[in-house]
This record gives C-alpha cells, sequence and structure tokens, in this order.
C-alpha cells in the first residue's frame, strides 16, 4: 500500500464538497446535474479505496453498481430538463415554482 | 513514484473539479469534467482496480459525458443572466459545502486503518464472479432499472403527435 | 527495471512511427485505388509512380494558411483536433503487432511487438479510448461557430455512438469465448488452424463487427456526416493547414486501428495457420509482423474498396440500420455463442 487510504479519502471528501458547492449554489440546471455526477464520483472513490484497504472486492462491485444507476439518472435527469426547457425556454432552477403554494 | 502519481492526479482532480462547477459556460464545465472523471480513473488504476478504471471512462467520460455536452448544445439555453443565488442561499450554500468538506476531510483522518491484508486485485474475472455469486439480484435489478431509465426518458420528451 | 522501460519506450516509438507512416501509404492508395476503381490513373506524376503524392500534400497543408474563423471559442477550437489525434494514437498500445516468442534484447524479454502486454482489461481500454473519439468531433462542430458544422457533428457523434452499442455487443461474443480481456490470449485461442478463427465461429459478429467499424470511422457508406457534397465538410469545414491535417491524419489513424482490432479479434491476429505454431525466436517475431502486416494490409485495401464502390447511406437509413439492423444482430450473436458456450460446441 504505498499510498495510504486516507489521501484518497481525503481527495474524496474535497470533491464531493466541491460537487456540493455546485449543487447548492448554481441556478443552471446542467450544473446542478453536474455537482451530482461529481459527489458520485467522490463516493465511488472512497469505496474502491476502502475495498482496497479491506481487501475485498464488495467496494468495487457497488461501485460499478453506483456507475449504472449514475448513468439511468443522468438520462432521466437531462431528460426532464429538455422537457422543463421546453416547457419555459430556461433551466433556471430558481423558476421552476409553479407548484409552490 | 505512486505517490507523485496520486498528487498530480488529485490536484488536476480538484482543480478542473472546481472549473466544473464555477465557469459560466456549460462546454467549459462539461470538458473539465471529464479531465475530472479521467483523474479518478487515474486514482482507480493506483487502488487496484483496473476494470473499474476502464467503466469509469468507458461509462462517464465516454457516455453520460457525452449525453450532457449534446443535452448542452441541443437546448442552447442562454446563461442565466446573473448566475448568483440570493444571498441567504449563499450563505448556507458555503455553510453546507464547508461542513461538508470539513466533516468529511475529518472523518477521512481518523479513519483507523485495518490489519494488513493483501489486496485483491479487481480484474474484471473477479468482479464478475462477485457479480453472478453473491450480487446476482442486484445485477438483473439494474437491468430492470436501466430499461425503465430508457423508457422513461424517452416518454419524458416525447412531443405529444 | 530502466532497462524494461527502455525497451517498452523503444516499442512506443517504433509503433507509433510505423502507424505515422501508415497515413501517407493509405492517401497513396485510396487515391490510386479510387481512380482504378473509377477507370482512370490517379496521381502518377509526381515521383514513381505517384508515390510522392502524399508528402506534396503535406508540404501543401503545413504551408496553408491557418486561419481562424471569428466567433469560435478559441479553447475548444484548438482542442478538438487534439482530442482527435491524441484518441486515434493511444489505442494501439494493446493490440499486439507480433507473437510473444520469448526473445531477449538486451537481457531483457521483449514480450513481443506488444507496448503495455500485461495490460489485463486490454479490450476494455481500447472501448473506452475509442468513446473518447466523439469529443473532437463534438467540439469541433461547436465551436466553429458555423450551422454546418454543428450538424455534421452532431449528426457524426450520434452516429458513433449508436455503432458503437453493436460494436461493443459484438466483441462481447468474442470476449465471451476467449475467457480474457487481453488481446494476446485472444489471439492464442484463435488457435492454429484456419477454422477457429473468430470470423469462421461466429460469422454474424464478424458482419456485424465490420459494419459498425466503417460506421465508427465515418467512413462511406456511413460518411454522411463529412461528405462533399452533402454538409460541405461537416464538423472540419472551418479547419485549415495543419488542424485539418490533424483530423484527416486522426482519420486515418483510426482506420488503421480499426482494421489491426478486426485482425486482432476476429482474424487470428499474427497467426498463420500451421507456420506459427512450429516456429519460435526471432523467425517467430518477423513472421508474425509480416502476417500481421498483411491481414491488416488486406482490411485497409477493403476500407478503400468499399469507399469507392458503395452509394452512400442517407441520415435515418443508417440510424436505422444501426438500431434496427445491428444491435439485434449482435444481441443474437451473443445469445448464439452463449448457448454454443454452455453446451460445450465452443
Amino acid at each position: 500500500m504505498s499510498v495510504p487510504t486516507t489521501h484518497f479519502v481525503t481527495l474524496a471528501a474535497v470533491l464531493f464538497a466541491v460537487g456540493t458547492a455546485g449543487v447548492l449554489l448554481r441556478r443552471s440546471g446542467i450544473s446542478v446535474l453536474l455537482g451530482i455526477e461529481l459527489m458520485l464520483n467522490a463516493v465511488n472513490l472512497t469505496l474502491v479505496a476502502f475495498a482496497r484497504q479491506h481487501g475485498h472486492l464488495d467496494g468495487q462491485v457497488f461501485v460499478f453498481f453506483i456507475m449504472a444507476v449514475a448513468a439511468a439518472e443522468v438520462a432521466v435527469g437531462l431528460a426532464l430538463l429538455v422537457a422543463i426547457f421546453r416547457h419555459q425556454q430556461s433551466i433556471d432552477v430558481d423558476r421552476l415554482n409553479i407548484l409552490r403554494w | 513514484m505512486e505517490l507523485a502519481v496520486f498528487y498530480v492526479a488529485a490536484v488536476v482532480a480538484v482543480a478542473t473539479g472546481v472549473i466544473a462547477v464555477a465557469h459560466r459556460n456549460p462546454v467549459v464545465n462539461v470538458m473539465s469534467l471529464v479531465v475530472t472523471f479521467f483523474c479518478v480513473a487515474v486514482c482507480y488504476a493506483l487502488l487496484a482496480a483496473p476494470f473499474l478504471a476502464a467503466a469509469q471512462i468507458l461509462v462517464y467520460a465516454g457516455a453520460i459525458l457525452v449525453l450532457f455536452l449534446f443535452v448542452v448544445m441541443l437546448l442552447n439555453a442562454p446563461l442565466p443572466a446573473t448566475d448568483q443565488p440570493r444571498q441567504l442561499q449563499r450563505v448556507f450554500g458555503v455553510a453546507a459545502v464547508l461542513l461538508v468538506g470539513l466533516g468529511g476531510a475529518a472523518l477521512a483522518l481518523v479513519a483507523a486503518p485495518g490489519p494488513a491484508i493483501p489486496p485483491a486485485e479487481g480484474t474484471a474475472a473477479a468482479i464478475g464472479r462477485l457479480l453472478v455469486g453473491p450480487h446476482l439480484f442486484a445485477f438483473e435489478l439494474v437491468s430492470v432499472l436501466l430499461l425503465a431509465a430508457l423508457v422513461g426518458a424517452m416518454v419524458l420528451v416525447k412531443r405529444k403527435a | 527495471m530502466w532497462a524494461e522501460l527502455a525497451v517498452t519506450a523503444a516499442k512506443l516509438l517504433a509503433v507509433a512511427v510505423v502507424l505515422l507512416t501508415c497515413v501517407p501509404i493509405m492517401v497513396w492508395v485510396e487515391r490510386r485505388g479510387a481512380a482504378f476503381i473509377q477507370d482512370r490513373l490517379g496521381p502518377n506524376r509526381v515521383g514513381p509512380m505517384g508515390l510522392l503524392q502524399p508528402v506534396i500534400d503535406a508540404v501543401k497543408l503545413f504551408f496553408k494558411e491557418d486561419l481562424t474563423p471569428g466567433g469560435v471559442n478559441p479553447v475548444l477550437y484548438t482542442l478538438a483536433p487534439m482530442v482527435s489525434m491524441f484518441v486515434a494514437l493511444v489505442t494501439f498500445i494493446v493490440i499486439p503487432f507480433s507473437a510473444d516468442a520469448g526473445v531477449e534484447v538486451f537481457g531483457v524479454p521483449l514480450r513481443g511487438i506488444h507496448v503495455a502486454p500485461d495490460l489485463g482489461v486490454g479490450v476494455l481500454y481500447l472501448l473506452a479510448i475509442s468513446s473518447l473519439g466523439v469529443y473532437g468531433i463534438v467540439l469541433a462542430g461547436w465551436s466553429s461557430n458555423n450551422k454546418y458544422s454543428l450538424l455534421g457533428g452532431l449528426r457524426s457523434s450520434a452516429q458513433l455512438l449508436s455503432y458503437e452499442l453493436s460494436l461493443t455487443l459484438a466483441v462481447l461474443g468474442v470476449i465471451l469465448v476467449s475467457g480474457s480481456l487481453n488481446l494476446q490470449e485472444v489471439i492464442s485461442r484463435q488457435g492454429p488452424e484456419l477454422w477457429k478463427w473468430h470470423a469462421v465461429t461466429q460469422p454474424i459478429g464478424f458482419i456485424v463487427f465490420l459494419v459498425a467499424a466503417f460506421a465508427e470511422t465515418n467512413r462511406l457508406p456511413f460518411d454522411l456526416a463529412e461528405a462533399e457534397t452533402e454538409l460541405v465538410a461537416g464538423y472540419h469545414v472551418e479547419y485549415s493547414s495543419m488542424r485539418f491535417a490533424s483530423f484527416f491524419m486522426s482519420e486515418y489513424i483510426n482506420i488503421v486501428t480499426i482494421s489491426a482490432l478486426t485482425v486482432t479479434l476476429f482474424l487470428g491476429g499474427w497467426q498463420v495457420p500451421w507456420l506459427t505454431a512450429t516456429l519460435s525466436g526471432w523467425p517467430l517475431l518477423l513472421v508474425s509482423v509480416a502476417a500481421f502486416a498483411a491481414k491488416v494490409a488486406f482490411l485497409l485495401w477493403l476500407f478503400v474498396w468499399v469507399r469507392w464502390s458503395l452509394p452512400r447511406f442517407r441520415y435515418d437509413q443508417l440510424m436505422q440500420l444501426g438500431w434496427k439492423g445491428l444491435l439485434p444482430l449482435a444481441a443474437l450473436n451473443l445469445l448464439i455463442v452463449g448457448v454454443a458456450m454452455s453446451q460445450g460446441w465452443m
């Protein structure tokens, strides 16, 4: 183990924080989805790092499933975004307030 | 040597990650996220997960982000006049980010390393055995999920005839 | 460690040089071959039999004015041809050009002319890098600030993505039989006999792969995205001089790479039916390289032959063929291979 696990987990924590910043602080729907992808990748990195530390591959199988689920989520999320854009000609998430009381 | 590769990959990953969420131009955001995913794939390779490294490039960089790029180009949405959130949101957002970032880093640093177990090599064969063995149910369920997502995405963008 | 690194670097350099030399040769073959198919002579004035024509073409392209159109995004405009070239060049490190003949160079085992013999996920790496080729095209189309470029870029990338699926499924049939993602293993599984080649045992997969290969490299009959008569030049219409030369070269390098991949996966790689099983050492190395080169040359000629013989597909016909024709066929191939393997026939 030439690179300690804590290095990888710290990198993952920083990437997760950057992704959270993207989700919370941007108004464009695309940026929100990009932030979500970054967060998912950070989690994947954590899982693989711990899988290596504990010596069995279940973490890597979990990451495989997360990749598949992320692909599905991106497809549906972008389809939603396209449908929203067709309706109101903008992808500003602050304008998605039709269902508000 | 591996430490040097890790540091380069880490610095580039964080830098391009910040560009990916901060830049105004959405095409630049997507392209810098591609570089971030590349660096994460390098980290997987360092962590004895070659199959996942290749799958990361194939799925994330080669498919998901291409889909993002397509949508960005097809929508050609005008950049919002002020892409800045309101003041309160900004405060909460920064607070949440700091909490998450520092909390995660703190947890990472106190994670006690377990006993020295020889790492299992993440080859395609090994992962495949796990997928059709203990995790068969989840594997089949994921294929149903992908089908549902496929049909759902097509229904969502279907124009009313 | 340094000796091994030096040997790998030497192999890398040798293969890169050969690959880059293939481009002018392909240009010459294309132009003379096209001419003979069309019952004319082609370039035959520059050098003997027109062999220096590609060199002169390269010089001409080099001296053309490198103009950047107004309103383009400069970073992406410059990045696109670089991405295309990069993707085209790094795929060859997993392709075994010769047998692992047990030859030693300066005390270091050569492991055959195979730059990365230990990459356990060889085929997956190749598919991953090919899927990155879409970025060069999409970025070129977008950043050129030209509606024809954008249309061509989007069409071309949609085509590439669609046919990538059939390509991957066809490859999957081969991998299923070989039991490994490493390309040397795939070749050694194709046995010394001719009837064990995957083109013979999985003909549907072979046809699907070949058609998808034509679509992946944007070659006729699937080159609508860059056809001169349709979209002016598609995604690279706004590029001139060396940037256009980058796209041009990366297209030909892609053709060579995919021919090499077809030979490796379906046509037995560097094997000659009974010859390579009996040789060893330096003769094996040379014979296997020659066999590989001959097979790849045949496939390159096939690419040129098909280009000048078949008419172009319309875009909707192309997409229909990809999704409604090739994908079910590739899935059928996988089914047949699976059944055959479970019954022990393969």
